[in-house]
C-alpha cells in the first residue's frame, strides 16, 4: 500500500521506482518546511561603502520594529533648580553627588529608583530608618555606579560622545542589568582529552549561536589581550598568533555583532579586517568602546568583589561584568541614539578616577 | 582546421530554433546559427564596454580593473553610465551571450538528434549568474546588490557579502553546495582514475573492458554504479552543486538578515534535547 503510494500509481513512474509522485510532493513539502525558519523580503539595506563592495548593513524592518519598541526612552522628570543649598549641607554621608543642589539630588534619587528599582523603591538601597546608613550592599554598589556613570560621561566621550549614559542605559528597570557576563568555565566534563572541549564547540548565545569559544570576554574585556591576529606581511614572518586565538577574537566579534544588531561590515571591510584606512569610522568608536568596557570592568565592577553577596556572583566567584550588550541591547546605538544624559546634568561631572584614558589612540593607525 | 573525412555527414541542415536557413552554416569547425550571431554580438559589445569601463577607471592593472554596480539608492532604475549604468548594460550583454550560447547548443542537439543534456547543464551555470546579479537584486530592490566586474573586486564583494551574515559556513544551502562540489571532485577523480587504469594495463596485458571496471568497484566497495550511471551521478552532483550555490545566495538577504549561525536555533530548540 505504502509502496504503491510512494511509487505513484499513474504517470511515468515505473512501479517501485522511488521517489514517485507522492515522494516528490513529500520532498517539496520538506524543502518548503526548511524555509519556514527563514524571513522574507523586503529587507532594508544601508550602503556603507563604495558601490559594489557589499559594505552594507542589513535589517529586517519587521523584526527591527520590536527593537524600536524595546528601546523607548522614559519621559525625563522636570529639571531641578541647580541653585540653593548643596546636597552635602542638607543630607548626611553624600559622597559622590555632593556638588548638586538638594533639589537636583532628590531628582536624581527619584530617577534612579524608577530606572533601577521601580518595584522595590527607595528601600532597595536605603535603610528606611536611616537613609544615610551604608549597611545595604546595594547602596555601596549604587554609589560606585554613580562614579562610573560620571566617569563614562566625562572621560569616555570618544565612545559615548555627547549622547552619554544614565543608569537606564543598562538597567532598563531591572535591579541587575539584563545583559551581563561572568567568567564561564564551561560545563563539567570527564577528565582528559575526550571530555575537554577547550572552551568551545558548544553553541552559545553570547557568540551568536555559533560554536566558537563561549567565553571570549575574560581575555579581552576583563584582561587586556590584544585583539590582533592578522599578519602584517604577505608571507609568514614571526606572527605567532594561533588558530585558537583567532577563534577567540572571532567569538568576541560575534558578540559585538549580536549586541549591536549589525554585521561585520559595519566596522570592517573584510578584504583587510585590520586595515584602519579601509574601515568605516564606526570601528574607531568601537575601539574606544573596548577600552571603555575594560575600564568599567577593572576599575568599577571588579572593585565591588567584596561588596556583592555570593548570590550575585558567578560560579567562579567573580562579579557581574559589562560587555557591549549591557548598554547596546541589540541596537547599534543604545536606546537608538536618544540622549537621556542631556536631561540629567546631575550625572555629568568630574570623576574621581579621571586619568585621561582617552589620550590613547588606536595603536595601529600608522602601521596598518 | 581541416575537417575529418567522416565529419561531413554530421553537418546536416535544419534543427534551428530561429532564422531558418539564414544562419545555418559553419565557419571552420564552428556551427554559427542565429544564436551564434547573437552570441558574438553580445560578447563583443560586452567586452568592449568592459574595456571602456577600464579605460575610464583609475587603473589598467588587470587584477584591479573594476566595473561596479550602481549605488543602492538607484534601486531598480537605470543608473548613469559612469555610475553603474555600464555595469547594467554589461550584465545584459553577459546574459544575452550565455543564453545565446545555450540556445546554439540546443540547435546542435537538434541537428544531431541528441538529448538536451549539455544545454541543460550549461543553463545551471547561467542560473548561478542570474541568481547573483538579477534574481537577488530584484528581491532586494536594487541592482547595487550585484557583484562588481573585476578580478579582485568581485572577490571583495564575495567576502563582504559573506560577512554580512557573520559566518557563511553555517548557511545550510552553502553547506549542501560545498558538499556537492567536493563530491563532484571525488566522483570525477574516481571515474577518471578507473577509466585510465583499465585502459593503461601493465606491460603485456590487454586493455580491459567495463566489466573489469565494474568488478573492480564491486570488489572494492561492494557496488559499481556502472558505465552510464557514473555519468548520471556526475551530472546530478555537479548540477546540485550549482543549484544549491544559487539557493544559498538567494536566501542570504531576501530570506535571512541575521547571522547564519542563528538560523540553526530551530535545531537547538528541538524538543528532544533542548
Amino acid at each position: 500500500m505504502f509502496r504503491d503510494l510512494v511509487a505513484g500509481k499513474t504517470g511515468r513512474s515505473a512501479p517501485g521506482r522511488w521517489p514517485g509522485r507522492a515522494g516528490q510532493i513529500l520532498a517539496l513539502i520538506g524543502s518548503l518546511t526548511l524555509l519556514a525558519a527563514c524571513e522574507r523580503p523586503p529587507v532594508h539595506y544601508s550602503q556603507g561603502g563604495f558601490r559594489g563592495t557589499a559594505m552594507a548593513d542589513v535589517q529586517n524592518p519587521r523584526t527591527f520594529q520590536a527593537k524600536v519598541d524595546a528601546n523607548q526612552v522614559p519621559e525625563p522628570s522636570p529639571p531641578a533648580d541647580p541653585s540653593g543649598p548643596r546636597a552635602t549641607e542638607v543630607y548626611k554621608n553624600v559622597q559622590v553627588l555632593g556638588d548638586l543642589s538638594a533639589g537636583q539630588f532628590t531628582r536624581v534619587m527619584v530617577a534612579i529608583t524608577s530606572w533601577v528599582a521601580p518595584q522595590q523603591g527607595c528601600v532597595y538601597c536605603h535603610n528606611p530608618a536611616n537613609f544615610a546608613d551604608d549597611s545595604l550592599y546595594t547602596k555601596k554598589v549604587a554609589r560606585r555606579m554613580l562614579q562610573m556613570t560620571r566617569r563614562i560621561n566625562s572621560d569616555w566621550q570618544p565612545h559615548v560622545q555627547k549622547v552619554g549614559v544614565t543608569c537606564y542605559t543598562c538597567h532598563r528597570g531591572n535591579a541587575v542589568p539584563a545583559q551581563i557576563w561572568f567568567k564561564d568555565p564551561g560545563p563539567r566534563t570527564a577528565q582528559g582529552l575526550a571530555g575537554n572541549k577547550f572552551g568551545q564547540n558548544m553553541p552559545s548565545k553570547v557568540v551568536g549561536l555559533s560554536s566558537l569559544p563561549f567565553d571570549p570576554f575574560t581575555n579581552y574585556l576583563d584582561q587586556h589581550e590584544e585583539i590582533r591576529m592578522a599578519s602584517t606581511t604577505a608571507l609568514p614572518s614571526g606572527n605567532h598568533q594561533s588558530i585558537k586565538q583567532t577563534e577567540w577574537t572571532y567569538a568576541l566579534m560575534m558578540h559585538f555583532s549580536k549586541s549591536l544588531g549589525v554585521n561585520c561590515t559595519y566596522c570592517h571591510n573584510s578584504r583587510a579586517f585590520s586595515n584602519w584606512a579601509q574601515s568605516p569610522p564606526q570601528r574607531v568608536t568601537a575601539w574606544y568602546g573596548i577600552r571603555m568596557v575594560r575600564d568599567i570592568n577593572n576599575v568599577y565592577m571588579n572593585s565591588l568583589v567584596d561588596v556583592f553577596p555570593a548570590y550575585r556572583k558567578g560560579v567562579t566567584g567573580d562579579v557581574a561584568k559589562t560587555y557591549c550588550a549591557t548598554c547596546h541591547q541589540g541596537v547599534y546605538k543604545p536606546l537608538l541614539g536618544v540622549s537621556m544624559a542631556k536631561d540629567y546634568p546631575e550625572l555629568q561631572g568630574p570623576s574621581p578616577e579621571a586619568e585621561a584614558p582617552a589620550a590613547a589612540k588606536p595603536a595601529s593607525v600608522a602601521t596598518n | 582546421m581541416s575537417m575529418l573525412s567522416f565529419e561531413q555527414k554530421y553537418r546536416v541542415r535544419g534543427g534551428t530554433l530561429l532564422g531558418g536557413d539564414l544562419f545555418d552554416f559553419w565557419v571552420g569547425p564552428f556551427y554559427v546559427g542565429f544564436f551564434g550571431v547573437t552570441t558574438a554580438f553580445f560578447t563583443i559589445l560586452g567586452i568592449a564596454l568592459l574595456v571602456y569601463g577600464a579605460a575610464i577607471g583609475p587603473t589598467w592593472n588587470v587584477w584591479q580593473i573594476n566595473v561596479a554596480p550602481p549605488d543602492l539608492h538607484y534601486g531598480l532604475a537605470l543608473a548613469p553610465l559612469k555610475e553603474g549604468g555600464l555595469w547594467q548594460i554589461i550584465t545584459v550583454c553577459g546574459i544575452g551571450s550565455w543564453v545565446s550560447w545555450a540556445l546554439r547548443e540546443v540547435e546542435i542537439c537538434n541537428k544531431l538528434g541528441m538529448g538536451y543534456h549539455v544545454p541543460f547543464a550549461f543553463a545551471f551555470a547561467i542560473l548561478a549568474f542570474v541568481s547573483l546579479n538579477v534574481i537577488r537584486p530584484l528581491l532586494l530592490g536594487a541592482w547595487g546588490h550585484g557583484f562588481p566586474y573585476g578580478i579582485l573586486s568581485h572577490l571583495d564583494w564575495v567576502s563582504n557579502t559573506g560577512y554580512q551574515y557573520l559566518h557563511f559556513h553555517y548557511n545550510p544551502a552553502h553547506m549542501l553546495a560545498i558538499t556537492f562540489f567536493f563530491s563532484t571532485c571525488l566522483a570525477l577523480a574516481l571515474h577518471g582514475s578507473l577509466v585510465l587504469s583499465s585502459t593503461n594495463p601493465g606491460e603485456g596485458e590487454e586493455v580491459k573492458t567495463p566489466e573489469h571496471e565494474d568488478t573492480y568497484f564491486r570488489d572494492f566497495i561492494g557496488y559499481s554504479i556502472g558505465t552510464l550511471g557514473i555519468h548520471r551521478l556526475g551530472l546530478v552532483l555537479a548540477l546540485n552543486a550549482v543549484f544549491w550555490s544559487a539557493v544559498c545566495i538567494i536566501l542570504s538577504g531576501p530570506f535571512w538578515t541575521k547571522g547564519w549561525p542563528e538560523w540553526w536555533s530551530w535545531w537547538l530548540d528541538l524538543p528532544i534535547w533542548r
